[in-house]
């Protein structure tokens, strides 16, 4: 396997607008006679579908929840980034670009980062073209605001449900696409397999999850948006259904897996209550912007009400360590710094893990009718939750895993190692590098959907013959459809005494604890053992009620557990030879004095991609080295 | 301080769509007032799993209220007691030890049941792939701050369009009408400028293809308002009803034929 990214040569400004002429087109009467498969429809599949479906392609799209509404890119609350500059603060598309290659400590491709900033501003145009009701100002312009990360303000926002919106919008153009017979919908599908066809992606296995049934489509490109595999760590701010199955289905057809140690954790999330606990709650990014963080100076105030914790006692230890960025860090940073304040026993609430972050100033500045405006309902979900008012006493955070960078890794055009496998998304690994900066999810899955594979898949189809797309009786479908009836059956038929649930979560307690917000080595090795013996009691010891030929939650969720499984022990592997600390992975090992992430540009400026090699073999790691031209390398720094 | 509760739950269970349900009656115990509905499905389901038995199949994303798939009716109200709360930011605490928590799923005929709680809300995305959206090619578009939008309008425009589509207007009304669902989509597109051109045909083509799914009509009982987790307004219906009014009164049969209005 080689990785070859593909980029073309030329200046950056124009790199992107030189390859699209560059790339082959297909004229639009033959447009119709491709079928492109589209796995998801977070932002990136249902912009991906609906833009491939207005261009002509016959799409066939596909997802797990009942409707295409729902998936996950609906949770974002805090806003999308663009570089629009309407501020007149001094932003621009070069400062995206830089922002977001610092902020990803200089671990991701600057082409890809520039195209994304570019492609941001078209994002906005194309959102409020489709009616997103983005937030606006008395004179109907629209508003913005700040992020963590940035110095400009450059956040569009739809008041705490920008992703919510932003889905609307792209879902919209969907339902509309397949109102028009261009794009087939298939909900409460999972797919279980990709078909390669002589090294080409040719199509899928889904699992029909009403009936049960197994069944292949097949076509002449497959894109995969799936999204990230937070789950793999049980608890997360993913939603219960996210998983990694179609990705690690790929990884394990050729695709090769990109930085799998990657993985964001947000600081502002609700603490855990205890072990019922089934997710995690994010409260928006945009909060750090008025609220303030803080924990008690003496470990003896922790358990005191925050109330009565004068304010000569309490540490707004953001604010006192990073002078020039204060509360507004990146998220890499306002994690771990939350951690140790915990860890040195300062932390509040239940098992002492959680800082406050205080609304107190803000509404004494604004008034609580500005607070109440801006934030009012994640307010309001903070206190269903938590059963507190954060009008009146200060909220309780404490970091969960949010976001996963890694994934599947692409070239410029957005295509994996396996040709005709597209990738778009949190899937793949492409823009964020080691730590993703808050705002950039959104522009990335509808920069990649709505801008890039409905242009680059053309270039490659245009290669492809649709009269020799293989047929349902084709072997390697064959052997794909009976690949996927027998790992069924046999997740059915162990007959153990665990659930499903039961290894999901004992995978995340390792998880969390050995390649968390902290890794070492010694629990990486640890980590990678465990794990071994978790997977071998899980293919003794589960227990899958009911048959594959009806609607079976436990058989979906077990083989997503299964899948997580092998992930986790990847992941462990990854961060255990990245011998360096960058973004959101934090070797105890590798730190500055000061405790910040201490990178080796010498060794690790790369991207690691993993192929897999068989059961029971270890995978092959390939380094795609990367270059800063533009962005020079240098120790990131928000004092 | 957490409290624990033990509750016994009235469970609908349907095999599928062509079987025929009916309650079973399960025992929650030690269940923390600090869990979510959700997390104390979850217990029972493992507790049935362990035994044996088949778990209760029940829709769920998110849990964070925004995705709109989690749909169950608890005590007789769509997502329980609490006003503006979907099933899965229901907390235990809204409960007391010793209840009895009649649990059944979404009923509408256009909701068939699918398994247990999970039913089938496809004629939703059908009413919106009938017109609820506004027609512009990617790539088409002007700059966005070409066309302002007064705030009044904006925010208007938002509170319609928080609805989640979970379809717990159509299970509290007694009609099973989806007014208020269809409503949500016509006036968060009729508040702007950018859903103008569309906005007649739109909201034709909607109040079509609901008829078509055999949702039943509105006879201004208000109850999809009280039942709205997202607090989605009357005031949506009696726009829309306005604009159907004006549409069917300007009708013209070449806009069907794609002649443009």
């Amino acid at each position: 396997m080689e990785l070859k990214s593909n980029v073309p040569a030329g200046a950056i400004e124009t790199l992107w607008e030189q390859h699209r002429f560059n790339m082959k087109l297909v004229n639009p009467a033959n447009k119709r006679k491709y079928k492109v498969i589209v796995v998801g429809s977070g932002l990136a599949g249902a912009a991906a579908a609906a833009t491939m479906g207005e261009l002509g392609y016959q799409v066939e799209c596909y997802c797990y929840q009942d409707s295409p509404r729902r998936a996950h890119s609906i949770a974002a609350q805090g806003g999308i980034n663009a570089a629009k500059n309407y501020r007149g603060d001094g932003d621009s598309i070069y400062r995206l670009f830089y922002d977001t290659v610092k902020g990803g400590d200089f671990r991701s491709r600057e082409a890809n980062v520039y195209r994304l900033a570019e492609n941001s501003v078209k994002i906005i145009d194309q959102a409020v073209a489709q009616g997103v009701p983005f937030a606006r100002e008395y004179g109907g312009l629209l508003d913005n605001r700040s992020f963590g990360g940035a110095q400009v303000s450059r956040t569009f926002y739809a008041k705490g449900q920008t992703g919510q919106q932003l889905l609307l919008g792209a879902y919209q153009a969907l339902e509309r696409q397949i109102g028009l017979g261009t794009v087939a919908m298939h909900t409460r599908h999972e797919m279980l397999e990709l078909i390669v066809v002589d090294g080409h992606a040719k199509g899928i296995v889904v699992r029909d999850m009403v009936s049960g049934k197994v069944e292949s489509h097949l076509g002449d490109a497959v894109v995969l948006a799936t999204g990230g595999y937070g789950n793999v760590f049980y608890l997360s701010t993913n939603a219960k259904g996210c998983n990694v199955t179609a990705n690690w289905r790929a990884y394990k057809k050729g695709a090769a897996f990109a930085n799998p140690c990657y993985t964001q954790i947000h600081p502002t999330c609700i603490p855990v209550t205890g072990d019922h606990q089934s997710k995690l709650t994010l409260m928006s990014e945009s909060l750090r912007n008025d609220g303030r963080v803080w924990a008690p100076k003496r470990k003896e105030d922790c358990g005191k009400k925050p109330g009565e914790i004068k304010e000569e006692d309490r540490d707004y230890f953001l604010e006192r360590k990073y002078p020039s960025f204060g509360n507004l860090v990146p998220r890499d940073v306002a994690s771990r710094n939350a951690k140790e304040v915990c860890d040195e026993g300062r932390g509040v609430g239940p098992g002492g893990r959680g800082v406050y972050l205080d609304f107190a100033d803000a509404i004494k500045r604004l008034g609580k009718h500005k607070v109440e405006e801006k934030y009012g309902n994640l307010f309001e979900m903070y206190e269903r939750i938590t059963d507190e008012n954060p009008y009146e006493v200060p909220m309780r955070i404490y970091p969960a895993v949010h976001y996963t960078m890694g994934g599947l890794w692409v070239d410029y055009n957005l295509q994996s190692t396996i040709p005709g496998l597209f990738v778009g998304g949190e899937a793949n690994f492409s823009d964020h590098g080691a730590n993703r900066l808050g705002a950039s999810a959104l522009m990335q899955g509808l920069s990649d959907g709505y801008f890039i594979i409905p242009y680059t898949i053309g270039n490659y189809l245009a290669g492809q013959s649709p009269a020799k797309r293989p047929t349902a009786d084709h072997a390697e479908v064959k052997a794909a459809e009976a690949a996927v009836k027998a790992r069924n059956e046999r997740l059915l038929s162990i007959g153990g005494k665990e659930t499903p649930t039961h290894f999901h979560r004992e995978l995340g307690k390792i998880m969390w604890e050995y390649c968390g917000m902290a890794r070492n080595e010694e629990g990486l090795k640890k980590a990678i053992g465990l794990i071994g013996e978790l997977k071998k009691e899980f293919w003794s010891n589960l227990r899958v009620p009911g048959t594959g030929e009806e609607l079976n939650q436990s058989l979906e969720m077990a083989g997503r557990v299964a899948d997580f499984i092998e992930l986790g022990e990847l992941m462990c592997l990854d961060a255990l030879e990245r011998r360096e600390s960058c973004g959101g992975h934090f070797r105890e090992e590798f730190q500055t004095p000061e405790g910040e992430a201490l990178r080796d540009d010498s060794q690790f400026c790369n991207a690691a991609a993993w192929e897999y090699k068989g059961e029971g073999v270890k995978p092959e790691k390939h380094l795609e080295p990367l270059e800063f031209e533009h962005v020079h390398l240098a120790t990131r720094s928000y004092k | 301080m957490a409290k624990n509760l033990n509750l016994t739950l009235q469970v609908w269970r349907q095999k599928d769509a062509k079987s025929e349900g009916g309650f079973k009656s399960y025992k929650a115990e030690g269940i923390s007032d600090d869990m979510s509905f959700l997390e104390m499905l979850d217990i029972v389901n493992e507790g049935l799993i362990k035994a044996g038995d088949e778990p209760i199949a029940f829709d769920h994303d998110c849990r964070e209220g925004i995705c709109g798939m989690c749909s169950m009716v608890i005590n007789g109200r769509p997502h329980g007691p609490k006003d503006r709360t979907t099933t899965c930011q229901l907390h235990m605490r809204s409960f007391q030890d010793g209840d009895e928590i009649v649990i059944e799923p979404w009923r509408a005929k256009a909701f068939p049941v699918q398994r247990d709680l999970v039913v089938d809300r496809s004629a939703f995305d059908r009413v919106v792939a009938a017109g609820g959206f506004i027609t512009a090619n990617t790539g088409a578009a002007p700059d966005a701050n070409a066309i302002p939008v007064p705030k009044e309008k904006a925010d208007l425009a938002m509170a319609a369009a928080e609805c989640i589509g979970c379809g717990a207007c159509v299970a509290a009304c007694p009609n099973a009408s989806a007014m208020l669902f269809v409503s949500a989509k016509v006036s968060h597109l009729a508040h702007l400028p950018q859903g103008q051109a569309e906005r007649m045909i739109r909201v034709r083509d909607m109040v079509a293809q609901m008829d078509d799914e055999e949702f039943g009509t509105c006879t201004n009982h208000g109850e999809c308002e009280a039942a709205c987790p997202k607090s989605v307004q009357l005031e949506n219906i009696a726009l829309m009803n306005r604009d159907y009014l004006k549409a069917s009164l300007t009708y013209r049969p070449e806009v069907d034929a794609g002649g443009g209005l």
